[in-house]
């Protein structure tokens, strides 16, 4: 591990005057990625500037019903709050599928936003990967990439975006609060991560001196259902092949809104808006789910050991679906 | 012989000081001096040679150009740091040692290597690889090929006929505990605390390898956190500390970080088994074929018994089994939890259930039918088997009767349900063993035998077999174990362990009492000590197995082919068992070991690099305990008098064999989907759905 120095910031400011003055800093939440890759050498900040005892864990319910969650809230916190398992089961199943319950108490919700790939190249600094080192290659495209991406990846990088509660977020709607040195200002999750592109060592769009201090959720209408349904290769503490987290409210046999985000098969959470748009005013039945979610997977390029993941995310969204119009009915 | 203690589930000896953390481990002893800390460095290239190492930290550096010259063994994996050459990515190629462990991995990370002559691996294992070749006996001395009558006649007539190709990926223990030693020489004498399954035997090793005596080498292995094979010899880690601490002066930890453990400690190899099965009209099989190939690396020759199973399961007039090695860029394999029997009975085992569909017979049915008189490789009689006893008890434990025998049938809801079930079996291994007894004045007793605890209770049932031996009650027992400094004994490996230190054990108790004409009326100071040569040269030639029934049954997604094991059962033929409580928790970890090698484990080999691409928990997956909801282990009354005193069968590894075939042939039953390529991940399973 290389050296580095420690700082804890006394507020946000601090943070983030800290941040603006070294360019290799790096924050310090939970811990729980960051420090592993820095073990791994897969990071090697300069600093850490440790958040964790910044004032950022209270989660707000305003009248409507919307939430607001401070970055420094933990996992495990997020996903057991009333509310949110009342009128977000989305979000607290997405969350308790996440990790273990002793990382889920250590992880908090700003450093999920910000985990990085569990791509097994960009893990092992011993070799080549475009995200972690611009410029040297991509040896998943050829090697291990069973878990990799199948939509929007680049011939720079494969790599899939790791976390269970950014796909729930994506579905949701989430703004991100955003504080920096010009002020604060909010940004849609959608508009939160990047694909991989020319410079896949940007995970987001996200300046190096700006911190994310929380997440807003809008309130869902009240006739909408939403879950959270994750495929791995074992039942517990393992990263999703695909998963899905969708919502969807159905007014006389017929889908008024669906949001359908994709995890594991992307760089960042996929929102499904090509499926979304062919599902507006059709019959909330499984042809016309499975038809609209193939429309979105004519998108999808499968690399050599992956392709099973086409038909999988096709059955997984089809299903959820109707199991959402078949509780939607019985509401 | 009294038998009070033995067949009692008394307490685990160490409990309270394990679950405390009162227990030192390898790496965590108190030194009277402040220890140095060694981090390794590890070849970043698959094939080729080191020209040259540097640090610019100022940490002590060992390479093979001034490291010392070591005395020769056998295991060549021990010739560390002794040449240029690289054979596997994650090889030894330098050391650094520094005053603390940060200092250590921060310098060993920073350590410039030069390499020369690298080349692509050569790292993928197939039944054609042009360096095959049939070694001169596999893994335990067991002999490369037999051939019984006429296979290939037999294969031609049958009237029914299987003919298919099963493979098993790398796969890798990863115990809890990872390897780890402290090393320390004081006057010539090296003391040694290590994490191993095999005390005396890594001080023999140490001896030999630091040219000094055997008696000048002592080798602590007190508490050791798991091992499944990976810890049965000495391996690089032993040797590097020792080395570390000679070079330096100084007492030197090494504690190998999880991701060594996936390349440098052995691994089980990847298997490739060509089964073929002739049957008659009524499922009396003509004929059994079994042909197997596995990889060894380029330093050290190792091959897994994998068709040594096949030899003993069932009778056929004509029969073939081989054993093929191809020598490859990869790291060494090594021992893992049933070696050869695990991946091996995957084969015969799915094939078996291949056929009980073809002929359209109960495959538990069909196994009894195939039942042996004697054992089919020697000729000899068994000492006891109850593969019948285990299959009819089972059936009726776990419900078969009630199954639907047509695959793909059982539905309820968005889940298809099967069941299935598998034989097991695994050699009575025993190795000779010394121990000593002794009693004081005061009357209290120790025992002392160099055996190692990994984990599975040997502290534990010795006691008690000590106890019976002396007829004493077991809290009269101190037992000494882990250290090489006691009685020598062979390592915790083959689960032979208790057998083989229990006779001894046994021996020594007995002739305590005969010195001191019985215990309660003893005064002593008294010691003896006892070697079991004598008694296991002399055993009759009998086939001696332990054997089981596995059964499991599934569920999988109809969306996604995610198959959830919903339970296991597994009925054992095991002789005496020495403690319940202990018996039952090694078979239901052999069982889940067997869940994970089934569903989940395989290591990932990097055609491009060398080594695995997946080396750490997250990625290498075993199975948690979401994955293990309901596991049953039990045993039939099994009387053997042809086995130790103690009348007991090994338990460490017959848990393990036969589980993964019964998933596989449930996943068969509940999907009509036959995946014949461990692990049976949903990709192999949902495009067939």
């Amino acid at each position: 591990m290389k050296t580095f120095s420690y700082e804890a910031a006394v507020d946000v400011e601090d943070a983030v005057a800290k941040l603006a003055s070294d360019p290799d800093a790096a924050l310090l939440g939970g811990g729980t990625n960051l420090v592993d890759l820095m073990k791994l050498g897969a990071a090697q900040p300069s600093s850490l500037i440790d958040i964790s005892k910044l004032p950022l864990d209270v989660i707000d319910v305003d009248d409507d019903g919307s939430l607001r969650v401070g970055a420094g809230v933990s996992n495990s916190d997020l996903a057991v709050h009333p509310v949110v398992r009342s009128r977000y089961p989305v979000l607290s199943r997405a969350v308790l599928s996440g990790a273990s319950g002793q990382l889920r108490n250590m992880a908090t919700v700003g450093g999920n936003l910000f985990q990085r790939t569990r791509c097994v190249y960009f893990m092992d600094s011993s070799k080549p990967c475009n995200k972690r080192d611009p410029g040297s290659g991509c040896p998943a495209i050829e090697g291990d990439h069973r878990n990799l991406a199948i939509l929007g990846a680049s011939d720079h990088c494969v790599a899939t975006h790791p976390s269970d509660m950014a796909v729930a977020l994506t579905a949701l709607d989430a703004v991100v609060e955003i504080v920096g040195p010009s002020g604060a200002h909010k940004l849609p999750i959608g508009e939160l991560y990047r694909l991989a592109g020319h410079d896949p060592d940007l995970d987001t769009n996200i300046g190096h001196d700006e911190i994310v201090t929380g997440i807003s959720i809008p309130a869902l209408p009240q006739q909408a259902v939403s879950i959270y349904r994750k495929v791995r290769d074992r039942a517990s503490y393992a990263f999703a092949l695909a998963s899905v987290a969708a919502v969807l409210r159905v007014e006389d046999g017929q889908v008024t809104e669906a949001r359908i985000a994709l995890g594991g098969v992307a760089h960042k959470p996929w929102r499904a808006i090509t499926a979304e748009g062919e599902l507006l005013g059709r019959s909330a039945k499984h042809e016309a789910f499975r038809e609209a979610i193939d429309l979105e997977l004519r998108a999808a390029m499968p690399l050599r050991d992956n392709g099973f993941k086409v038909p999988l995310v096709r059955n997984l969204v089809t299903q959820t679906l109707t199991d959402l119009a078949h509780r939607s009915v019985q509401q | 012989m009294s038998t009070t203690s033995i067949g009692q589930p008394i307490q685990r000896t160490e409990s309270t000081s394990k679950v405390t953390g009162a227990a030192r481990y390898a790496a965590e002893q108190h030194n009277k001096t402040a220890p140095a800390y060694c981090c390794y460095v590890p070849a970043t290239i698959p094939t080729g040679r080191v020209v040259d190492v540097q640090t610019e930290d100022s940490v002590t550096l060992l390479w093979h150009s001034n490291a010392e010259k070591l005395g020769e063994l056998e295991d060549t994996e021990l010739a560390v740091l002794q040449s240029d050459r690289v054979s596997y990515r994650g090889q030894i190629v330098a050391a650094v040692i520094a005053d603390s462990f940060e200092t250590a991995r921060d310098a060993a990370a920073r350590v410039r290597v030069s390499y020369a002559d690298e080349a692509k691996p050569d790292n993928e294992l197939s039944a054609e690889h042009p360096s095959l070749f049939a070694p001169e006996s596999v893994n335990a001395g067991f002999p490369t090929d037999v051939t019984v009558g006429d296979p290939g006649s037999a294969l031609e007539s049958a009237v029914h006929a299987v003919d298919r190709w099963y493979s098993t990926p790398p796969m890798h223990n990863s115990p809890m505990e990872p390897h780890a030693t402290t090393a320390q020489w004081s006057d010539g004498v090296l003391t040694v605390w290590d994490s191993t399954q095999a005390p005396s035997g890594v001080q023999d090793d140490l001896a030999t390898l630091f040219g000094v005596d055997p008696s000048n080498v002592r080798v602590v292995a007190e508490n050791v956190g798991g091992g499944f094979g990976a810890k049965g010899s000495t391996r690089p880690n032993a040797v590097l500390a020792v080395m570390a601490a000679r070079a330096t002066g100084r007492t030197v930890k090494l504690a190998l970080p999880r991701q060594a453990l996936f390349d440098l400690v052995g691994y089980r190899t990847p298997t490739l088994s060509h089964v073929q099965l002739g049957a008659d009209a009524d499922g009396t099989l003509t004929a059994l074929a079994h042909d197997t190939f596995q990889q060894t690396s380029q330093i050290f020759e190792f091959c897994e018994q994998t068709a040594e199973s096949s030899r003993h399961i069932y009778a056929a007039p004509n029969r073939r089994t081989t054993h093929r090695l191809a020598v490859l860029d990869v790291p060494t394999p090594r021992w893992m939890r049933a070696p050869g029997e695990a991946p091996g009975m995957f084969a015969v085992e799915t094939a078996i259930d291949e056929l009980s569909y073809t002929i359209g017979i109960d495959p538990i049915e069909l196994r009894i039918r195939n039942e042996p008189d004697v054992d089919p490789a020697s000729g000899n009689l068994f000492s006891s088997r109850s593969v019948v006893e285990c299959l009819r008890e089972g059936a009726e434990r776990f419900g078969w009767a009630d199954r639907d025998p047509r695959p793909g049938h059982r539905r309820e809801g968005r889940k298809l349900i099967g069941s299935g079930v598998a034989t097991a079996s695994y050699p009575v291994l025993i190795s000779p063993s010394s121990a000593s007894a002794r009693i004081e004045a005061d009357g209290s007793i120790t025992v002392s035998v160099a055996a190692s605890d990994i984990g599975t209770g040997a502290r534990t049932v010795l006691r008690q077999i000590a106890a019976d031996a002396l007829a004493v009650s077991a809290d009269r027992v101190e037992l000494k174990l882990g250290d090489s400094a006691l009685p020598t004994a062979p390592g915790a490996g083959g689960s032979s362990g208790t057998s083989s230190w229990g006779w001894a054990v046994t021996k020594a108790c007995r002739q305590l009492v005969d010195k001191v004409g019985g215990i309660d009326a003893a005064i002593g100071p008294a010691e003896v000590t006892a070697e079991t040569s004598e008694e296991i040269d002399g055993q009759k030639d009998l086939a001696r197995m332990a054997f089981g029934a596995q059964f499991a049954e599934v569920e999988v997604d109809v969306d996604t082919g995610e198959v959830r094991v919903r339970r296991m059962l597994g009925v054992f033929g095991i002789g005496r068992v020495m403690n319940p409580r202990l018996a039952r928790s090694q078979l239901i970890g052999g069982m889940t070991f067997g869940l994970g090698m089934a569903l989940m484990g395989a290591g990932n080999t990097d055609l491009e690099f060398g080594g695995f691409s997946n080396h750490d928990l997250a990625e290498y997956h075993v199975p948690v305990c979401a994955d293990v909801t309901d596991v049953e282990a039990m045993w039939v009354e099994e009387e053997d008098d042809e086995l130790s005193p103690m009348g007991g069968k090994g338990i460490g590894e017959i848990g393990t064999v036969g589980s993964p075939a019964a998933i596989g042939n449930a996943v068969y039953h509940a999907t009509g989907v036959r995946v014949r390529d461990l692990p049976i991940t949903l990709d192999k399973v949902l495009p067939h759905l």
